[in-house]
């Protein structure tokens, strides 16, 4: 016997068995209609669900799509500094966010499937109920009783093969959600851990970090040119003679230890973005502590 | 004859002429028995393309139990198996 006919009286007994279990024919047709209501819920519920879970792998998708650009322009940047190593991180970077997009949007068209798929098999479902509702009442007015047993187990068998149907595309549908939820949850994950940076947080990963320290401490190298400039043309001598009392040589030497601790200064200016995410200022050594 | 295909939906499918689905199904078979999923893949869509050719569809609000019912088509080796046996994917 082939598998078209094995699947389709495995359909056949389980309908049966649902029918020998009824006694009266007007209850069995009350009954399965009432399930058949709470089928049609099932399977609207159901659409609503994966085009949830479908809208939440689209925010996904566009924040992913944000971060590769970014990462991208941070990538032009480094580059355009001569730090080509940062500029590899970053595409490196770029192109994880990238492959993840690319699995997401496999992902996205799959869920967009099964939602017509659900939503096709709702239609019918309802065509059917309205269907069997008619033929319902038809039985209860015209028929003898031997003949309304016939005529139901006709209807009941049509309906529930419907039923088992629906409910296996129900859920297939239920399976794919929740392996779409368990993987965006893992994106999720991984974006908070900042492993691919989240975009739309506005946190400050470690290229975009290095990049503003560089330009920080290019800012910081053509003040102290300046003020040795300054410096050099009026008082030589002071420079060579130590940082005590010397408000200028003073502001000189604090420059220099930011440059090397990457600690702004206090109170901070807006550079104070480009300290090392996950150290907290307090850690950080004091400036010019009790000097001057 | 009605043939439904899983997901998708019945055919009223010509009873007359039979030979190539029932060939396609023996394959649909074979394939399961030798634990071949490649063959399985391709018989089975070679057996729901022959349906659809070879039939009409039903309309939504017929109430006929079908004669043949077949996997939907992204269905695998296993899910089938299971629809096979009494307690498996099928909601009693």
């Amino acid at each position: 016997m082939g598998v078209m006919k094995r699947v389709s009286l495995v359909f056949k007994a389980k309908a049966n068995k649902a029918l020998d279990k009824m006694e009266d024919p007007r209850e069995t047709l009350d009954y399965s209609y009432q399930r058949q209501l709470e089928l049609l819920t099932k399977v609207r519920r159901g659409v609503a669900d994966v085009a949830t879970s479908r809208k939440r792998v689209e925010l996904q998708m566009n924040q992913l799509q944000q971060q590769a650009n970014r990462l991208e322009d941070q990538a032009r940047k480094a580059l355009g500094m001569g730090r080509e190593d940062l500029a590899r991180a970053a595409l490196e970077r770029k192109a994880s966010a990238q492959s993840q997009l690319n699995d997401l949007q496999a992902q996205y068209a799959s869920l967009q499937a099964e939602e017509e798929k659900l939503t096709v098999a709702s239609q019918r479902l309802q065509s059917k109920v309205d269907a069997f509702r008619t033929r319902k009442e038809t039985i209860k007015a015209t028929y003898t009783a031997a003949e309304a047993q016939t005529r139901i187990n006709e209807a009941f068998s049509g309906i529930s093969e419907e039923m088992g149907d629906v409910g296996m595309a129900i859920q297939r549908a239920e399976d794919k959600t929740a392996q779409m939820q368990a993987r965006a949850g893992a994106i999720d994950e991984l974006m908070a851990s900042g492993a691919l940076d989240d975009a739309v947080g506005g946190r400050r990963d470690d290229i975009q970090s290095e990049l503003d320290m560089m330009a920080a401490s290019s800012d910081v190298e053509r003040e102290l040119s300046r003020l040795k400039g300054e410096i050099g043309a009026s008082a030589p001598k002071q420079l060579e003679g130590g940082a005590n009392g010397n408000s200028q040589a003073s502001q000189a030497s604090q420059a220099q230890d930011q440059r090397q601790s990457g600690a702004p200064y206090a109170p901070p200016p807006p550079q104070a973005q480009a300290q090392p995410a996950g150290i907290p200022v307090s850690d950080l050594p004091e400036p010019q502590d009790g000097e001057g | 004859m009605i043939v439904r295909i899983l997901g998708e939906g019945q055919y009223d499918v010509d009873g007359s002429d039979t030979a190539e689905l029932n060939r396609l199904d023996t394959e649909l078979e074979t394939a399961v028995e030798h634990n071949d999923e490649a063959a399985f893949t391709a018989a089975l869509h070679a057996l729901l393309a022959q349906v659809r050719a070879q039939g009409s569809p039903l309309p939504a609000d017929t109430l006929e139990p079908s004669d043949l019912i077949l996997p939907h088509p992204d269905a695998s080796m296993d899910e089938v198996r299971k629809m096979l046996t009494d307690d498996g994917l099928i909601p009693g």
